[in-house]
């Protein structure tokens, strides 16, 4: 949906470069279906792995009878008992609701049923700071839709503060209205089935009201633990997070029990390293290795309406473990060539390499705010992981015209105080 | 005055510090040349740049930045985006964007736009060398005599000038066929890019980066194109890549005429476009053809300008089949006072980065006190067809010659980008490669990827390379998800296994 949004950037970008096509509007039922398809094809796609690899696929809700065995119920109430000698938990999790909110669980909606809409959400309000939060109002503005998002504290807390301030920028400026340091009370449903929310300003405490289609929920998201029935097996969680408790080798308090993914406490919320979590334990498990998971430096991308991509530290936490004085940060304001022509806003294209200040100044961290973000950091994170200097990032030549080659390029610190801006072809 | 006369100082002063009227002079503003001129102002030497670019047969002229700016990466990256903006549109109708099926495309519209950008690249340029007090003339410069040079402007007004040292960035202008009616009839990338009106149905010779570039974005913009090609697709790069890259071209509608040099072209009828008739013969015996284009595009390779430079005059020795200047790895010529960058070099890649680079560098060793040689190992490149191919490293078959193909590893895999499924785009088109050594514990000396974003997929896998990036890194690594680049770093197929890498899903 975030490339849907994107495309239609593109047809307003069009025009400039000489196709002759009108401002078109955009039919959320013919993107929603193909998406849907898409979708349905992919878990088809998994069910025939599932076959081909003779694993045995229960279509049911499992939870434990005791350390060695579960009992899955299926959708018509029929009972399972499964044992085995190795049980992995990945149940991922779920979004969370604000159900100290009147009418949040009857009114509102979240990610879960966001993409499986048939029809179109309408005017959005989005509740959240996550990157889920402002990923989807993101792509809702794309598509046209009037969108609010609010936030209470700060945008996407766990990453770099200055980078997610330039995100939420973009956002503000390109179309989505964006509220800070409020938060919503009351959600109620009016007579022409409209919803009107009240909030209160957290600063001056003044209350204000507005209305919309649809709200959706983007606070967080829980473990799904709370079914297991875990105590029965004897496997503790964190109380706070209710997220499973495991250790390096993924496995929990109990020895034969482990834990991958989203459900597992401490660990990236990214699909990739579960995927790679989980094929490492099998391998464990059958004696083919004895590697652990290597959970640093794991790169990501959030997929707001301009990308940000990072791998590595944020600046704030490299000033946390090294010190000021240890730390160099280069950086860059920057223009996509494919901006030019269509005039579009660059403002917030920027790019910052968090560095060790002493030769040969080890890359601690590299953020990118810019079309492609996904792309551009990918084989960066690989260059952190082969522990690549500053100096070796700047003799890489760059290729050009691209925007990820102003990342070999930088070389204004920001300890320099000097205009960071590129000039030049 | 007198007393140092008398006692020789006064002649030794002049025999050792002769007073020259530049510390540098830089014989060309394109990429090479611009960045070592503004580099030897920031560490304060006087410095004077000549640029003077010579009209195409068919009269296209440019102002300041080179090829790059002018001719070359800028308005081919553009038009190709515009081409791409095409296949958006198309695209965007299975996401829901209700637009009209068929939209034109005004050449005219887009060009104007683009040559207004690469207008403000080349003021910028002015600016830029304004401020570093960088003596910039709009004069074709020449070698007298030693340390000599005269510039001749546009009018034939003659001026001269000497400096302590001297750099060549003259560059490289498109080659033509010297068969009849080439120079008259035909066009290059040099008057392509700022065309004022569309080219029609367009007839590309030649299979190089410019000449598949060119035809991928004119086909992508909707016009009807050929290419002829003489014997093999981008010649020097992976085959098994530039085969995928023609393959993905054909997919779009290019047609390839293999085997084929034009030996004369006509012209049926003046206009803009007009009408040519080619009259072309196969490489592999006595078969001719004809066809009628509206126009010819020339892209068969490029000329470095050295000939009318002066350079026998002082001694500057040049290849004698290419052409080129040679250099040692500190770029100096066969003449002390004397370097060279860019694309006029003898075997260095010919990129602007690479010529940015080097230029640099080289003003910093000869005014700052520096060392660092440009590092010319591990060069990424891009060539922007419709479907972008993204290189670091060695072909497969330069690679086997370097490493012995029994001691390499060539993993592989095809992708379907996420984008592409919802647009029904093919799944089995996209390719990505790696080249690994086994004997250096399975190292990646080439990296290879045909897709969306190669040149920003690439990027990071260059710097990776340069740190001793090994399979087991990339296996290590964890993959951005969903992303095209995450596919390097699940890499299980070999392609000596045989097995299949057909795409499935997600």
């Amino acid at each position: 949906m975030h490339q849907a949004a994107l495309l239609g950037g593109m047809i307003r970008d069009a025009p400039h470069y000489g196709w002759a096509v009108a401002q078109a509007p955009h039919d959320w039922a013919t993107m929603a279906d193909a998406v849907q398809n898409h979708v349905r094809s992919l878990n088809w796609g998994h069910r025939v792995q599932l076959q081909d690899r003779k694993v045995k696929y229960f279509n049911i809700k499992a939870s434990f009878v005791n350390a060695h065995t579960v009992c899955g119920v299926s959708k018509g109430g029929e009972e399972t008992l499964l044992s085995a000698e190795h049980i992995v938990i990945a149940t991922g999790g779920r979004p969370r609701y604000p159900t100290h909110i009147e009418g949040a669980l009857e009114y509102g909606i979240t990610s879960d049923d966001l993409f499986w809409l048939k029809e179109s959400p309408g005017k959005t309000l989005v509740v959240g700071a996550s990157y889920v939060a402002l990923e989807c109002a993101g792509l809702l503005t794309g598509l046209g839709l009037d969108t609010t998002i609010m936030i209470r504290s700060v945008p996407l807390r766990a990453f770099d503060q200055q980078m997610a301030s330039l995100v939420t920028e973009h956002m503000a400026s390109h179309g989505t209205r964006v509220l800070r340091g409020c938060a919503p009370e009351r959600v109620e449903k009016l007579p022409d089935q409209q919803l009107r929310v009240t909030w209160v300003d957290l600063a001056s405490d003044r209350r204000d009201v507005g209305t919309f289609d649809t709200v959706l929920w983007a606070i967080g998201r829980v473990p799904e633990t709370s079914s297991l029935n875990l105590e029965k097996a004897g496997v503790h969680t964190n109380p706070v997070t209710g997220k499973i408790l495991v250790d390096a080798q993924e496995a929990t308090s109990v020895p034969h029990i482990y834990a991958i993914g989203d459900v597992a406490e401490g660990r990236p919320e990214l699909t990739p390293t579960a995927i790679m979590a989980g094929r490492l334990l099998a391998q464990r498990l059958s004696g083919r290795t004895s590697d652990l998971m290597d959970y640093d430096n794991v790169p990501t991308t959030v997929f707001t309406p301009l990308e940000y991509g990072c791998v590595g530290l944020s600046e704030e936490a490299a000033v946390a473990r090294h010190g000021e004085e240890h730390v160099e940060v280069y950086h860059a304001f920057y223009k996509p060539l494919e901006f030019t022509v269509p005039q579009r806003d660059a403002s917030q294209c920027y790019i910052k390499m968090v560095c060790l200040r002493e030769p040969p100044q080890l890359v601690l961290g590299l953020h990118f705010l810019g079309p492609n973000a996904g792309e551009v950091t990918q084989g960066f994170a690989l260059g952190i992981k082969c522990r690549a200097s500053y100096l070796q990032v700047m003799r890489t030549v760059g290729i050009h015209p691209t925007c990820a080659e102003e990342v070999a390029k930088l070389r204004i610190s920001k300890r320099s105080g000097l205009d960071p801006t590129v000039t030049g072809c | 005055m007198a007393k140092a006369h008398r006692s020789g100082l006064l002649q030794r002063l002049l025999q050792q510090d002769p007073v020259y009227d530049y510390d540098l002079i830089v014989i060309g503003g394109g990429s090479g040349g611009l960045s070592c001129a503004q580099e030897a102002a920031i560490l304060g030497k006087k410095v004077m740049l000549l640029d003077f670019v010579v009209p195409s047969p068919r009269g296209t002229s440019w102002g300041l930045g080179g090829t790059c700016v002018n001719v070359g990466c800028i308005p081919k990256k553009l038009m190709h985006q515009a081409a791409l903006l095409g296949q958006a549109l198309t695209d965007s109708r299975k996401f829901g964007w209700e637009h009209s099926r068929q939209v034109k495309h005004s050449w005219a519209t887009m060009t104007e736009a683009i040559q207004s950008h690469v207008g403000s690249l080349s003021w910028g340029h002015r600016l830029a060398l304004r401020e570093k007090a960088v003596t910039y003339v709009n004069s074709y410069g020449e070698f007298v005599e030693h340390h000599k040079v005269k510039a001749t402007n546009e009018k034939g007004q003659e001026a001269f000038y000497t400096a302590a040292k001297f750099v060549i960035a003259t560059g490289e202008r498109p080659r033509y066929l010297g068969i009849q009616g080439d120079k008259e009839y035909c066009i290059t990338s040099d008057d392509l890019l700022s065309l004022p009106c569309c080219p029609g149905a367009t007839l590309v010779v030649g299979a190089s980066c410019v000449a598949l570039e060119c035809a991928g974005f004119l086909a992508g913009l909707g016009l009807e194109v050929t290419v002829m090609v003489r014997s093999v697709l981008l010649r020097g790069f992976d085959r098994d890549m530039a085969e995928r890259v023609g393959a993905s071209m054909q997919q779009l509608g290019v047609r390839f005429l293999h085997k084929f040099v034009p030996v004369q072209v006509q012209q049926l009828e003046k206009g803009l476009p007009g009408r040519l008739k080619v009259v072309a013969k196969s490489t592999e015996g006595t078969e001719t053809m004809e066809g009628v284009y509206n126009t010819v595009l020339l892209a068969v390779g490029r000329d470095s300008c050295t000939k009318k430079l002066g350079l026998e005059k002082i001694g500057v020795n040049i290849s004698e089949k290419t052409g080129k200047i040679l250099v040692n790895d500190e770029e100096q010529t066969s003449v002390p006072y004397v370097y060279a960058v860019g694309d006029v070099l003898e075997g260095k890649p010919q990129l602007t980065p690479v010529a940015v680079q080097a230029g640099k560098l080289l003003a910093r060793r000869l005014f700052g006190g520096r060392s660092e040689k440009c590092d010319y190992v591990n060069v990424p490149t891009v060539v922007f067809t419709p479907l972008e191919y993204g290189c670091c490293g060695y072909s497969e078959e330069k690679a086997s010659e370097v490493y012995q193909a029994e001691n390499l590893n060539v993993y592989h895999t095809l992708f379907w980008p996420l984008e592409w499924t919802v647009a029904c785009r093919d799944s089995n088109t996209c390719y990505a490669k790696i080249i690994c050594n086994k004997l250096e514990n399975d190292r990646v000396v080439g990296f290879h990827v045909l897709g969306p974003n190669a040149g920003e997929i690439t990027q990071g896998f260059a710097t990776a390379m340069k740190c001793g990036l090994t399979k087991q890194l990339l296996d290590d690594t964890i993959g951005i998800h969903p992303t095209c680049g995450e596919v390097f770093t699940t890499l299980e197929i070999t392609k000596a296994s045989g097995l299949d890498i057909t795409q499935k899903g997600c």
